[in-house]
């Protein structure tokens, strides 16, 4: 993949390292910005004061309308994920579950696996968290393990059964992960009103995780799991970029027949990749009920494993993009709270957002044609997710 | 010249951007809080009192146009507004971590209440409960759980019983049915309400009334034994039951299970056969089924809601307790019969508003709770 040799030249000078450096900057950084401005549209045709004020006031009513309608909405989301002490905490954690999940879909985009399970592997990490969480009382320094490891393996495992499907029949990872994440959603509906539900079960909740076994709080509700994304993320980064097996997954994403006649065993790779994926999937659902919410019930996840997807594809599959990513994203969100409550407007409009960030991503010849870029090789961008649909 | 033309609006609109983000955060939080609700109260104004007093409801993950118990809950909200001349606000919740961020929010912006919706949010509620013992709080739906917070709470038994004696009065196969989606309290006490209703009917009438999906059996552990789903989703398992009862003669139904009511309601309308709604209106919930819906036993969560909001404005909330909605003071009820009020008697209706006066001084028992 060509993206690799950009973010770690080595054999260049300082200056065409920057050049580059900006080349795959630029793309990201303007699709965020355009995003941000079509929402904004839409904040001011969706805001009825508007069209009062044009009634009312005219051209120049109307347009100091949508002035206060536009900087109301992006102060408040500014203010309410920056403003104060409490606010840059709340956007860290929420970016802490986007972290993890950007990974588990970035690591599986570098081995050209698909990974759309990742949000019913999250939530069966979940279940597998709360339960050996609540239920066996240890010594933390064994305890807080061995839940995060209990996510780990079962989101693990279920990715790695898509993945063996694969490698072994073809059957695509694109639709089996689509499918397990129903099995999922349905298992644990079910879990929650028998064996997952607390006692006595008058509501579809889990007990509470026991305080052995939490991540604890430090910064209001900044909890270390945060610092364990960015290790993880670290780690990451070493395993596909310093490692044998980074080299290999890497290298069947690029072209499992080439793989696997250089002799790599590439059923072997995909399962691994998946594996992995899903671990990582795996921290993302045990972080966040170990460090914020702690019990488990319906509506835990609303998308983080969908919107990692997004964060894969913005973080150009490279563990620091992807963490900058969802640092935004979780800024984004956070900040969502406050406009919502100021300015009165859903946080549907994050989401929409998004959205528009993935459209802009998925497609860089729209940004390319909106600000006249002119393209410098048919492979940047889309390259990545064009191997996850492959062989 | 139309390139640079792009180049001219897409400049402006960054900077446009950059410059509301500046201005946004250049005041403090606080300030900029007070803006936009001084805004608000100024198209508010045709309102009688405005007292300046802000209240907030939080959503659960359904979010405030589920169609169900949020909306419910904010359509008590408005009513606050309207009546109170209080300010009212919404936060929806997109995912778990964001309930206690939703309500800190609310807190830190020093609202005069918040009414949370539903039990996703109990947790949630109770430390915020214990960390502001002097806030005001109520939670829709589960019982008080600190001694700062409100429970609302329906006595769903009570209009159960009133369409289990409905039910047993427009039965023409004499056999009437219902089922749960899972054995729990909120669920069973429908139930038990019904069937009270169906008896109630046969010893009044001397009726030979059967009910089939449930019996009361205070030995049993729940309080009875009967049909369950499982779940409250599959719509496919709504219309097995159903169909399983009608093959058994059964021609009114009340499924107790949210959403797989509906698929109940399709196999009803198949067959021409009658159900019974539960929690909110089905005739107006389910327009594609409304004349199937003969009735709904109906949580009027509209009405407490209002009525938290009511008393933690004029100064008579208490935390610690629950308000308990019943037919006296119309937190329950039954549902119009809309489009099949002329299946319904004068007699029959007399009938019942006579039960709901028995209910509401004791004289009829509803069998609920299971002794």
């Amino acid at each position: 993949m060509t993206t690799d040799e950009k973010i770690t030249p080595s054999q260049n000078g300082l200056s065409s390292i920057i050049k580059q450096t900006f080349d795959l900057v630029l793309i990201p950084f303007l699709a965020v910005v355009t995003a941000l401005i079509i929402g904004g549209f839409i904040i001011v045709v969706t805001d009825a004061a508007v069209y009062t004020a044009f009634g009312e006031g005219g051209i120049g009513g109307g347009l100091a309308a949508i002035w206060t309608s536009v900087s109301v909405a992006y102060g408040s989301m500014f203010s309410g994920s920056l403003g104060s002490a409490r606010d840059i905490s709340e956007s860290l954690v929420a970016s802490t579950p986007y972290i993890f999940a950007g990974l588990a879909v970035a690591v599986g985009f570098r081995g050209g696996m698909f990974n759309i399970g990742v949000e019913g592997q999250l939530l069966l990490a979940v279940m597998a968290s709360v339960y050996v969480g609540s239920n066996f009382s240890l010594p933390w320094i064994i305890h807080l393990p061995l839940t995060i490891l209990a996510g780990m393996v079962a989101g693990a495992a279920w990715a790695a059964l898509a993945g063996y499907l694969k490698a072994k029949t073809g059957a695509h990872e694109v639709i089996n992960t689509i499918m397990m994440n129903y099995i999922v959603y349905l298992f644990s509906d079910w879990a929650l009103n028998g064996f997952l539900c607390r006692t006595p079960c008058s509501s579809p909740v889990s007990p509470p995780v026991l305080e052995s076994a939490f991540l604890p709080q430090f910064f209001y509700r900044l909890h270390f799991g945060f610092f364990l994304a960015l290790i993880v993320a670290f780690a990451v980064w070493w395993l596909l970029f310093k490692t044998t097996i980074g080299f290999e997954i890497r290298t069947v994403g690029t072209n499992p027949n080439a793989a696997r006649y250089g002799g790599i065993q590439t059923t072997k790779v995909m399962v691994l990749t998946m594996a992995i994926s899903g671990a990582l999937a795996g921290l993302a659902g045990a972080s966040e009920l170990l460090g914020v919410n702690r019990v488990l019930a319906a509506g835990f996840s609303s998308g983080y494993g969908f919107d990692a997807i997004a964060l894969a594809l913005l973080g150009r599959s490279h563990p620091l993009g992807v963490v900058l990513a969802a640092l935004l994203f979780g800024t984004l969100r956070s900040g969502a709270t406050r406009m919502q409550s100021l300015a009165n407007i859903p946080t549907d409009i994050i989401s929409i957002i998004q959205a528009l960030v993935i459209v802009f991503i998925a497609a860089p010849a729209i940004i390319r044609w909106i600000y006249r870029i002119k393209a410098k090789g048919a492979e940047e961008g889309g390259g990545v997710m064009v191997q996850g649909w492959g062989s | 010249m139309k390139k640079q033309m792009f180049l001219l609006v897409a400049v402006l609109a960054v900077l446009a951007m950059v410059a509301a983000q500046c201005g946004g955060s250049a005041p403090k939080p606080t300030e900029a809080k007070k803006e936009s609700p001084k805004e608000e109260v100024k198209k508010e104004e045709v309102k009688p009192v405005a007292s300046g007093h802000k209240y907030a409801q939080v959503t659960d993950t359904g979010g405030v146009d589920d169609k169900g118990f949020n909306q419910l809950a904010w359509g008590g909200m408005k009513l606050a507004q309207e009546k109170l001349g209080v300010e009212v606000k919404v936060l929806e919740s997109k995912q778990q971590t964001d309930y206690e961020k939703n309500i800190n929010e609310l807190v830190n912006q020093k609202y005069d209440g918040i009414v949370t919706v539903g039990f996703l949010l109990a947790d949630a509620t109770k430390a915020a409960s214990l960390a502001n013992p002097n806030l005001k709080i109520a939670i829709v739906d589960f019982p008080s759980q600190t001694p700062t917070d409100m429970g609302l709470l329906f006595s769903v038994d009570q209009p159960s019983f009133e369409a289990g004696y409905l039910a047993a009065a427009l039965s023409k196969s004499g056999t009437v049915c219902t089922f749960g989606g899972i054995k729990i309290p909120p669920v069973t006490a429908f139930m038990v309400g019904f069937e009270s209703g169906v008896n109630y009917y046969n010893e009044k009438k001397s009726g030979k009334i059967k009910l089939l999906g449930w019996k009361t059996d205070g030995t049993k552990e729940g309080g009875g034994e009967g049909s369950f789903t499982g779940n409250f989703e599959n719509l496919d398992d709504g219309r097995n039951y159903a169909e399983g009862f009608f093959d058994e003669g059964c021609d009114i139904i009340m499924p107790v299970a949210g959403p797989v009511g509906l698929g109940s309601a399709a196999a009803a309308k198949d067959r021409g056969f009658k159900i019974i709604g539960v929690d909110s209106d089905g005739f107006v919930t389910a327009p594609e089924y409304k004349s199937i819906y003969l009735t709904s036993a109906l949580k009027n969560i509209d009405v407490a809601v209002f009525s938290a909001v009511e008393q933690m404005e004029k100064g008579t909330f208490k935390g610690g307790t629950n308000y308990v909605g019943t037919l006296q003071n119309g937190g329950v009820g039954l549902a119009s019969f809309h489009d099949n009020a002329s299946m319904v008697s004068k007699e029959l209706q007399d009938e019942l508003k006579a039960i709901e006066k028995g209910i509401i001084d004791g004289s009829v028992s509803t069998g609920w709770p299971v002794k």
